[in-house]
């Protein structure tokens, strides 16, 4: 894979948090929706073990939700994609 | 079905996090000896894509939703072992950086979608698509591979919850299975989608399909030859 077909990964990942991800069925997912009807939910409602920055995809301090959710989206795709290439450096390094 | 904090016990979480911390590493090693230099920009884009795909929920019957797990995905594209830490980095992410799966749950859920969905998954696939290059058995097998990752973890997630007694396995098995059953048809959609698309405009990009494409071996040789970073292994 070469960098211009990188750069095009890169831009199609981006283009979906930023477009698309504002956009996404506010529903529970499947494990929430089987907590809700089988009374176990309030078990995972309590103080999380660790707070995190950017908690439920919406950048703290923007006061529109979608916005918020897309740049949340941008920055998560960024830091996913220096991990992930960064931990594939080191795969790479060890192998040589 | 990111595991919060609380749903699991201590005594299913720490086993959890040694267990799954046993399967990357098993990754980990695999994959190194399988690395190539033209999968290291290919992981960073597969976990920056799965990632913006896993935000998107889409409605599922009966008020419930699901998003792409993205495991068979990684799989299809970069091998099992590549793509479980693929899925493992995302995991990590998305619990550290936006509260989305408990820290002590991590272990069970990158065991539960990154190991043992992505894994078996992977198996389903090959299982399917045996030998063949054929663009259209391959997609039947992706397809059917990815709805199997999904309830797989799922049936995994719903062990971990029963032995934790937070829910009695007779209750919890069935309708995890069940409701997953439901998201993973959307899982298999999607996942087919796009590995078709990528066998359309970039066939070498799937493993197991890249090694007899000569041009390709070709360009990519020129490429490291170019950067100086010595052959191709």
């Amino acid at each position: 894979m070469k960098k211009k077909d990188m750069l095009w990964g890169l831009l199609v990942a981006l283009a979906v948090a930023i477009f698309l991800s504002p956009f996404a069925s506010s529903w529970p997912d499947g494990l929430e929706w089987v907590a809700e009807v089988h009374g176990f939910l309030s078990k995972g409602e309590g103080t999380p073990v660790l707070s995190s920055p950017i908690p439920d995809y919406i950048l703290p301090g923007i006061p529109n939700d979608m916005l918020a959710t897309s740049l949340a989206g941008i920055l998560g795709t960024l830091i996913v994609f220096g991990l992930g290439y960064g931990v594939a450096c080191l795969l790479k390094r060890r192998n040589s | 079905m990111h595991i919060p904090d609380g749903f699991l016990t201590a005594q299913t979480w720490v086993p959890a996090w040694l267990l799954s911390a046993g399967g990357i590493g098993f990754c980990v090693n695999r994959a190194k000896k399988a690395m190539q230099d033209r999968a290291v920009p290919l992981m960073g884009v597969m976990a920056a894509f799965i990632f913006a795909a896993q935000m998107v929920n889409f409605p599922v019957l009966g008020g419930t939703s699901g998003h792409l797990l993205g495991g068979v995905l990684a799989a299809v594209l970069l091998g099992p072992f590549a793509g479980a830490i693929v899925i493992a980095c995302v995991l990590v992410i998305q619990c550290l950086v936006f509260q989305d799966g408990g820290l002590t749950a991590l272990g069970a859920n990158i065991l539960n979608m990154a190991v043992i969905g992505t894994m078996g998954g992977y198996g389903m696939y090959r299982l399917m698509r045996g030998r063949s290059r054929d663009h259209r058995r391959i997609l039947f097998a992706t397809a059917v591979a990815s709805w199997f990752s999904v309830v797989l973890a799922s049936g995994a997630c719903a062990l971990e919850l029963a032995f934790s007694k937070t829910s009695p396995l007779h209750v919890v098995l069935p309708v995890m299975l069940g409701i997953h059953a439901l998201i993973g048809i959307g899982e298999g959609v999607a996942t087919a989608l796009i590995v078709g698309f990528v066998l359309k405009v970039r066939p070498d990009l799937v493993h197991l399909l890249s090694n007899r494409n000569g041009v390709e071996r070709q360009l990519e040789q020129g490429d490291t030859a170019l950067n100086g970073q010595g052959g191709q292994s």
